[in-house]
């Protein structure tokens, strides 16, 4: 569904982000980018989205390459980025101005009432805790009902008891379209919760380091064995990205026989 | 919650606190106090025969000569023929500024182009150019509402270029994610963005177009409030000059109240934030 072949991005400093980087994410699957700071995974995502263009190979979604920010493709930045002169109704609705007004509307009501905030819609953004702000921005996001959804470390700067509510309600609006999410995230606990697959990145210069399967059932259980298990796997795996900084020939790929 | 802390209030120390609270809410009252009571004071000072009033005339007296110029008409000729330039030249200025703000602002380019020689001119003290206004224009109205344009020009024309570059880069790429044109993003984020800076930046345009009306006026004129400044100058007539002030001051603070009920519509998104921090 979303393939990425062979990507590498040199920034205009010469700060090479990403080398010769190949991905492929299913329609629906849910993936975790981890891995230190600087090790490309926002880059990524931003390569993804359109808003940055790759200095070598092809980003496809659905074999059609992503030259430009693409409507089958959504965004959610890591701080909620919602526009204050405008209500969090017409925020929702920010991407919806052709559709007409009565659906317009209907799609934000609902929207609205899926991440708990029914009645919120007449408020101003500065009225929002943190918490509420980042739903709105994810519904904002979703609405447009997007095939793929990126979120870059969207519950970062939340607190953890926050953090774990906005898991419930992503995952809740996943289920009723159930589009392909690439996630960004620093937080292990937050890859395993999440993801389907969790790819741990290694620095300088971005590549794959793991390539880590997370099969746990769901609603899934902090405390069981499998997910302490799939936690000291990705766990591993970042140290290891840490460790070994020396590019190979072939990028080292370590599949699902971590664990 | 506000309601809930009064009668508190009332409980301890009587009925006081919240009249002068109820007072106090009323803004525009609080700061009426100041001049009321000094020009009360003048007023008891001079009756008394405690002060001398040939220069610094008693309240009543210029009230009196804006009520007589009011009733002989001279007054709104006077008025008109300020406000009508006051709006020329701040039409032309406010309207040049932002067409040059925004190329400055939107184009890196075109700032390197204009900014350096707009920033020169602005360094001239804006009366300096008088002389060679009337030279080129006369000393009619064209020279006059030049000069009040000039004036309007620098502080529009900063106010845009700046609220434009200071606008959150990652809000334009919010619209570039929803994959706005340039023109849906122009009115959909950068006009909401600048809207606030702008309004402050057409007030201050606005302040400095009277403070240059009264210049071109007293340069020369047959009409207009800085007029009746000179002419009271001359004629010895403390009151009419103390009269053209307030008419002064009157109109600069109904000019800009209107500008900001003209433009509140807008911004009660920014209403709401005060109103929360208060």
């Amino acid at each position: 569904m979303l393939t990425l072949s062979t990507i590498s991005k040199t920034y205009a400093n010469g700060t090479q982000a990403l080398q010769n980087l190949s991905l492929a994410v299913e329609a629906g699957e849910i993936v975790a980018l981890v891995g230190g700071s600087g090790c490309g995974k926002t880059t990524l995502l931003r390569l993804i989205s359109g808003l940055e263009h790759p200095t070598n190979g092809k980003v496809l979604i659905d074999g059609e390459a992503i030259v430009a920010p693409h409507p089958a493709v959504a965004v959610a930045f890591q701080e909620p980025r919602l526009l204050p002169w405008l209500t969090v109704a017409e925020n929702i609705g920010f991407g919806l101005a052709d559709l007409p007004k009565a659906e317009r509307e209907a799609r934000v009501d609902e929207a609205l009432l899926r991440v708990g905030l029914a009645g919120y819609g007449p408020r101003w953004p500065r009225e929002l805790s943190g918490g509420q702000a980042q739903r709105v921005s994810i519904v904002r996001a979703l609405v447009t009902r997007p095939k793929a959804l990126l979120l870059d470390e969207p519950f970062s700067a939340l607190d953890a008891m926050t953090r774990a509510s906005l898991h419930e309600h992503l995952l809740a609006l996943w289920e009723s379209h159930q589009p392909t999410m690439v996630i960004v995230t620093h937080d292990v606990d937050e890859a395993v919760t999440l993801a389907d697959r969790a790819i741990v990145m290694q620095p300088r210069p971005g590549r794959i380091f793991a390539d880590i399967p997370l099969a746990l059932p769901r609603p899934r259980d902090k405390l069981s064995a499998e997910f302490i298990e799939a936690k000291r796997a990705i766990l591993a795996a970042l140290d290891g990205s840490l460790v070994d900084t020396t590019p190979t020939k072939a990028s080292p790929r370590v599949g699902g026989a971590w664990w | 919650m506000n309601a809930a802390t009064d009668t508190i209030v009332v409980d301890e120390t009587g009925a006081k606190r919240p009249r002068l609270a109820a007072f106090a809410g009323n803004r525009a009252l609080l700061g009426l106090i100041l001049p009321v009571s000094a020009a009360l004071l003048y007023e008891a000072a001079f009756r008394f025969g405690l002060v001398e009033a040939r220069l610094l005339p008693a309240p009543s007296r210029i009230l009196a000569t804006l009520v007589d110029l009011g009733k002989s008409g001279e007054l709104w000729t006077h008025v008109l023929a300020t406000v009508l330039r006051v709006l020329a030249g701040f039409v032309i200025g406010a309207g040049v500024g932002t067409l040059f703000g925004a190329l400055t602002g939107a184009s890196e380019t075109a700032r390197r182009l204009l900014d350096p020689t707009l920033q020169a001119l602005r360094a001239i003290p804006s009366l300096a150019w008088v002389p060679l206004f009337i030279l080129w224009l006369g000393i009619f109205e064209a020279s006059k509402i030049t000069l009040i344009a000039v004036g309007v020009f620098f502080p529009v024309y900063l106010g845009v270029m700046g609220s434009i570059a200071n606008i959150d880069r990652k809000i334009i790429e919010v619209g570039r994610a929803f994959r706005l044109s340039r023109l849906q993003l122009a009115r959909r984020i950068l006009l909401p963005a600048i809207l606030p800076d702008y309004i402050v930046a057409l007030r201050s345009g606005l302040g400095l177009g009277f403070m240059f009306v009264v210049a071109a006026e007293i340069m020369g004129a047959s009409e207009g409030l800085g007029f009746l400044l000179v002419d009271g100058q001359q004629l010895g007539k403390p009151d009419q000059i103390l009269a053209a002030i307030i008419a002064f001051a009157l109109i600069g603070k109904a000019s800009d109240g209107l500008l900001v009920a003209a433009a509140r519509p807008f911004l009660r998104w920014q209403d709401s934030f005060t109103a929360a921090g208060r």
